[in-house]
């Protein structure tokens, strides 16, 4: 594997990083399965090309976009609480909702965006300064996204509002009768974990140089496979570790689908990934000791 | 003080399935008074809980507690008068989360929930002293994830933080029917110190006429969602089981066998 590659691949795993925190919001906090990140992801960038096409500042179009996640998730959850839809298809109902309204945002199903100033162009500026190439420094600046995020996530999580929404999750009778609203916590929880994902999505789109309607698809089982991976590979016992785990999880599936593209002995190519990825899922939740195996093969006991 | 007047719940109103749980249910209850709640299956004592602390609500009736009428709150709001230990041990605190998460959960019933952190060294302490009275080592556990312990031991903690804020009631719903024998006596034994040190109103359901009678300052028995029978002081003092049964027969005119009420 080659130095670009690998980190490449360091880069994809801290944007990726932050789709794993709001899947682990989402799954493992809220115990809300939830598949509106397919559609949130793709709304993050639609909402961030669009907006910085139009010359809007590219800071305040990823703030925006951030706010259209938030936004997305909480529909999918007033969907569930409110008219009590069931999770999952309260989810799909948003996702499939989200295509037809990225579609709308960009006004086309793709945005470049190569040419234009993002969030990220005072990095490369920085990189020509220093004499870097901007390949090097980058995975550097996504490091530093992903770091904040999981230390803010960390302190939320410690909070009482934190704690009531993690009590939400695991005994919702016991947090009502405790005086936490229950509904208001997954509204809140959902809107939080799709606003990050529409910011990996806005960030995802300005790194690579487009946007694309089609950008989504799978993201909700390469942020599983990145949660269950950092989950197998430290058995986290506390928030701050259960956090770290999901970005690690995360830059270690990209660092596995890169070798895995660059080994040409095994034969894959890039549009096996989906593939992969699915059948590495799969694997992980009938693993024994997997803690989601409980989440996903319950309705399918024997 | 509690105030019940006229409490009617009906459940799947308008079908063949059609039951009323609560026929017109009155209560009142002192301030720092006992009150163990028997009756068969089908009586109405989960109902009464269940509409007290909002997770059912009723189609008449009032509910009024320390002169606030709470019968349109909705149950988390309720929580700030009146806290609760479920039947079942797993059901009152999270598995999941440590012992001190679950005590600082019930450290903010009642009140604003900020993003102030939910433990700090102040309130560790003070949950590390609650625990040791507990004498089962609990204090020195409170990281220690709330799955990893008994029965027995969670429902003694659930006990605990009920009683970490005050309340104008604790609803007890059968709290130590799902325990041995040796822990049920040590978790009742913390009951009765927890309300007489509190003096907290209290409203237990119990499966055991004999618990009915030993603890607590009044009995009450519920038939058919109504209270059909209510003793307390002097005439409640030497009550004994088969007494009774046969105040209820009594009362009632309809024949009880002691085993529709402990499997009530």
């Amino acid at each position: 594997m080659s130095l670009i590659a690998f980190l490449g691949a360091i880069e994809l795993g801290f944007i990726y990083g932050l789709v794993a925190l709001g899947i682990f919001i989402s799954f493992r906090i809220l115990d809300f399965p939830d598949l509106t990140v397919d559609g949130s992801f793709p709304m993050g960038a639609a909402i961030s090309a669009a907006l910085i096409v139009a010359g809007y500042n590219p800071f305040l179009s990823t703030f925006i976009a951030i706010l259209g996640g938030c936004l997305a998730g909480f529909v999918t959850a007033w969907l569930n609480v409110k008219l009590k839809i069931l999770h999952l298809l309260a989810s799909i109902l948003t996702m499939i909702a989200l295509y037809s309204i990225n579609l709308r945002i960009m006004g086309r199903p793709n945005v470049a965006l190569i040419t234009e100033e993002t969030v990220l162009t005072p990095f490369s500026n920085l990189a020509e300064y220093l004499g870097v190439s901007n390949y090097m420094l980058m995975p550097v600046v996504f490091f530093a996204f992903a770091v904040v995020v999981k230390f803010l996530l960390d302190w939320f999580l410690g909070s009482e509002i934190g704690l009531a929404m993690r009590a939400t999750g695991s005994n919702s009778k016991m947090a009502r009768a405790n005086g936490i609203y229950d509904g208001k916590m997954i509204l809140l929880g959902m809107a939080m974990a799709n606003g990050l994902v529409a910011f990996a999505g806005a960030i995802f789109a300005q790194s690579q140089g487009s946007a694309d309607v089609t950008m989504g698809v799978g993201v909700i089982v390469i942020g599983l496979a990145s949660v269950i991976g950092g989950e197998a590979l430290l058995s986290p016992k506390s928030i701050a570790k259960a956090t770290l785990a999901c970005i690690l999880g995360s830059i270690l599936y990209w660092l596995a689908v890169s070798l895995a593209l660059n080994a040409d002995f095994i034969g894959l190519e890039a549009q096996d990934l989906k593939l992969v990825t699915a059948i590495l899922v799969a694997l992980a939740l009938v693993l024994p000791g997997s803690k989601f195996s409980k989440m996903f093969r319950r309705g399918a006991k024997s | 003080m509690i105030d019940v007047k006229d409490l009617k719940v009906t459940f799947n109103k308008g079908t063949v399935m059609e039951t009323r749980a609560l026929n017109g249910l009155s209560l009142n209850v002192p301030k720092g008074q006992f009150v163990c709640v028997i009756g068969s299956n089908g009586s109405g004592k989960s109902t009464l809980q269940n509409a007290l602390s909002g997770e059912v609500s009723p189609e008449s009736g009032k509910i009024i507690v320390d002169d606030i009428d709470i019968g349109n709150w909705p149950a988390p709001k309720r929580c700030g008068l009146i806290a609760r230990v479920f039947q079942d041990p797993l059901a009152g605190s999270c598995e999941n989360l440590t012992i001190e998460e679950n005590m600082s959960l019930a450290y903010s019933r009642g009140r604003r929930r900020g993003i102030g952190r939910a433990i700090s060294s102040n309130v560790r302490d003070e949950f590390r002293e609650k625990l040791s009275r507990l004498d089962l080592g609990l204090e020195n556990r409170l990281g220690d994830l709330m799955g990893l312990l008994s029965g027995g031991q969670r429902q003694a903690v659930s006990l605990l933080m009920a009683s970490l804020q005050p309340s104008s009631l604790l609803m007890l719903d059968e709290h130590t029917s799902a325990l041995d024998p040796r822990i049920a006596a040590f978790v009742m034994e913390l009951t009765r110190d927890i309300v007489t040190e509190n003096n907290l109103t209290t409203l237990m359901v119990t499966h055991s006429m004999r618990q009915a009678l030993d603890y607590g300052d009044r009995t009450i028995m519920l038939h058919g969602g109504k209270v059909v029978l209510d003793v307390e002081g002097d005439a409640r003092d030497g009550l004994e089981v088969p007494d009774l049964i046969q105040m209820f027969e009594k009362a009632h005119g309809e024949e009880l066998s002691e085993d529709s009420l402990l499997l009530g």
